[in-house]
Formats: C-alpha cells, sequence, structure tokens
C-alpha cells in the first residue's frame, strides 16, 4: 500500500494531478469519516476533507516518503477539524439558518454542553446518538476517540497523528470514553 | 467501587485498551469476580465502545473526488517552471542570455541581406562580384556580404565571403579563405568575432567595412 502510495506521489511532485486524483480516490472514505465523525455535519465534512486533501497536494513536497501517508494525510484533517470546531463557536450567529437544512439552526449545529430534552435522545435512532454523544466531547478527547475507535488505529499511530505522547493519547481516550460512558448510560 | 484498589481502574483502561500483561489481566479478571460495582463499569464501557464502533461506517459523496480535483491549485506547470528557475539561477540566466543574443544575431542575419565589402583601394566591383585586379597588390583583410569573390591580383590577407561564392582564378591570397553562408555559421562567425573585436581594442587595426 506504502509503495503503491508512494509511486503515485513521486508522479504528482513531478507535475502529474491525475495520480493525486487516484490518492483522493483511496483515502477519500477514510478521510470524510474522520471530519464527520469530527465535526457532525457532513457539509462541513465534506468541506474540511477536501480542504486537508487540497493541503496535502500543495504542500507534497515536505512529505517524508519514509513515513505513513496515511499518518500524515490524517493529521493535516485533523488539525483542520479541530481549527474549525474553536472557530465555529464564537463565529456564527446562532439563529442563522443553516444551508442546505430545513429549518435548522446554529442552535443544533452547536453541539456542545447543551443537552438536549429527554424524550428528544430517546426518539434518535443509535447511530444518530452516538454521533450526537461523540460530538459533545471536548474536541482534544474527540479526536482520539474517531482515530481509536472509528478508525481503529493503533495508539502510536495516534500519537503520532496527534502529535501527543502516548500516555497523553491514552489519558485522553480513558476520559472520552468514560464521558461517552456517562452519556450513554441510559441507552 | 470505595473498597476497589486505586490500581483497578488503570487495569480496566489497559484491558481496554488490549495492552495489558497477563498477569495483571487475571487480576483484573479475580477482581471483576467478585466486584459487581467495577463489573458494571467495565460492562458500560465496552458497551460504548461497541457503539461507537457500530456507529455505521459511512463513505464519502459519491462526487468528492471530483469535486477535490476542482478545487486544486491549477498553475502547477508554471510552479514547476518557476522552481527550477528558483534551483538553477545561472543555467536559467545563461538560457535567457542565450536567446537573447542568438534572437539578436538572427535579426542582423536576416537584416544583413545588401550587397557590401570591406573598403580598400583598387578594388573593382561588377554587378554583386568583387574583384581585385590583375597586377594590383591588397593588403589587409577583405569581408564580402552578399556578393562574390574574384581575385585576379593579389591579396595579403584573409578573406571571409558572407552569402557569397570564392571564385576560383588565377590570383594569389596569402591568408584564409572562410565561406559562410548558413545562419549557424554566420552566428559563430559573429560570436568568434566578437572576441577579436574585443582583441582588437587592444592593438589598433585600420581596417574598416562600409555597409
Amino acid at each position: 500500500m506504502d509503495a503503491l502510495v508512494n509511486k503515485r506521489i513521486a508522479k504528482v511532485l513531478k507535475g502529474d494531478q491525475n495520480a493525486f486524483a487516484e490518492i483522493v480516490e483511496l483515502y477519500q472514505h477514510q478521510l470524510y469519516q474522520i471530519c464527520y465523525r469530527m465535526l457532525g455535519n457532513k457539509q462541513e465534512a465534506e468541506d474540511i476533507a477536501q480542504e486537508a486533501f487540497m493541503r496535502a497536494y500543495v504542500n507534497i513536497h515536505t512529505f517524508d516518503q519514509k513515513r505513513k501517508f496515511s499518518t500524515w494525510l490524517y493529521r493535516i484533517a485533523t488539525n483542520l477539524c479541530i481549527d474549525r470546531i474553536r472557530k465555529k463557536k464564537p463565529d456564527y450567529h446562532l439563529d442563522a439558518e443553516v444551508r442546505g437544512t430545513e429549518g435548522l439552526n446554529m442552535y443544533s449545529e452547536i453541539a456542545n454542553n447543551d443537552e438536549l430534552p429527554e424524550e428528544e435522545l430517546m426518539r434518535m435512532e443509535v447511530q444518530e446518538r452516538v454521533q450526537y454523544e461523540i460530538s459533545r466531547l471536548p474536541d482534544k478527547y474527540r479526536a482520539a476517540i474517531v482515530l481509536k475507535y472509528i478508525e481503529e488505529l493503533p495508539l502510536a499511530e495516534i500519537s503520532e497523528i496527534l502529535d501527543l505522547p502516548l500516555g497523553t493519547v491514552k489519558t485522553r481516550i480513558h476520559r472520552g470514553r468514560e464521558a461517552l460512558r456517562k452519556q450513554l448510560s441510559n441507552l | 467501587m470505595n473498597a476497589c484498589p486505586e490500581n483497578v481502574i488503570y487495569l480496566m483502561d489497559d484491558y481496554l485498551d488490549g495492552d495489558i500483561s497477563p498477569s495483571d489481566e487475571q487480576l483484573f479478571k479475580e477482581h471483576l469476580e467478585n466486584c459487581p460495582d467495577c463489573r458494571k463499569q467495565y460492562q458500560e464501557l465496552s458497551k460504548t465502545i461497541a457503539f461507537v464502533q457500530s456507529a455505521s461506517h459511512i463513505q464519502a459523496p459519491s462526487d468528492f473526488v471530483q469535486k477535490t480535483m476542482g478545487r486544486l491549485p491549477k498553475e502547477r506547470q508554471r510552479a514547476g517552471v518557476q522552481r527550477w528557475f528558483r534551483r538553477h539561477p545561472m543555467l536559467a540566466a545563461a538560457a535567457l542570455f542565450c536567446i537573447l543574443m542568438s534572437a539578436a544575431l538572427m535579426s542582423n542575419f536576416n537584416d544583413d541581406q545588401h550587397f557590401s565589402f570591406t573598403k580598400q583601394p583598387n578594388l573593382v566591383v561588377e554587378g554583386q562580384t568583387v574583384i581585385v585586379p590583375e597586377g594590383q597588390t591588397i593588403v589587409g583583410d577583405l569581408t564580402v556580404r552578399n556578393g562574390d569573390l574574384r581575385v585576379e591580383g593579389e591579396l595579403q590577407g584573409d578573406v571571409t565571403i558572407v552569402n557569397g561564392q570564392y571564385m576560383a582564378s588565377s590570383g594569389v591570397i596569402t591568408g584564409e579563405i572562410e565561406e559562410i553562408d548558413k545562419a549557424f555559421e554566420w552566428l559563430w562567425y559573429t560570436i568568434k568575432n566578437g572576441f577579436k573585436d574585443a582583441a582588437a581594442i587592444f592593438d589598433t587595426d585600420g581596417s574598416q567595412t562600409t555597409e
């Protein structure tokens, strides 16, 4: 897989844009998934995932081919997601209707400590509920949980993606897990 | 959970991470047998993980690749050229110099289509032919452009003919004869001459050229 990707990267470095399309093809679903789980919104996930690929393309000459490409790519994406989550809070008018949704305003998008009423939680599908609870996690726990349990990556790789020591990654996973357990206890 | 040893929570975390030694695992499992609180905690955590993992794997929209490629910057080709220039400034300068020089010289070559020759006393001109008459001796170099040369007398010096012919005859030439009729040779000749001219600044040379 890595040799295959490196061959594509060599072509991209020579200016072959089509070789990059093959790289996008290979990683699109995983990258989109990470962004979607982090952001909890399909349009934003698509936007950020595309942005991540774009940045990877522009900076491809800085990628060290001895390392794993997916790690580098996921790192770009998680950083963009975390930036977006942090920016999102003060930036938006909460009453503004969200583009492409019916009747949803930013109150429904802002996924933080405001809990939804119990009966609304009960009406949610399990999948929906899990996503909602993930998006209520603080962003640093969220990234670790998504990489560990949705992408199912080894701890060492998560530590490289998040640029954190292994111990810190473990702590974040443990705390994120514990927070989710409490949030999901009535399921 | 009050009665549980402090380290059980760590054991549980290690166990759930799949990163536990066999002896610790033994210890942890024994504790679970005897402690309903920890057992409950463990089951809830396992359930949580199962829920998170069951979050169905979603796929990117079908036009994702196409849209992403549409967002990439287009000026890749130009960027490549720019990078090359930045990496090889000397080569780039030399290449630019060569292009400008040859352009200038080529236009010179095309402009110089009219007949001309080095002005010397005693030369006779017939149409497009320069003649060194019989019995005459000319001292100095001779250049003829766009015309022919016929030597019937004596010429003490080099001959250069551009776009013309040296017509063999009974005359005597003591120097070298050079005929140039191709653009490339003209180019080479001009460059060579440039050096000669530079050298000529130091020793005075009397010959003039009329155009």
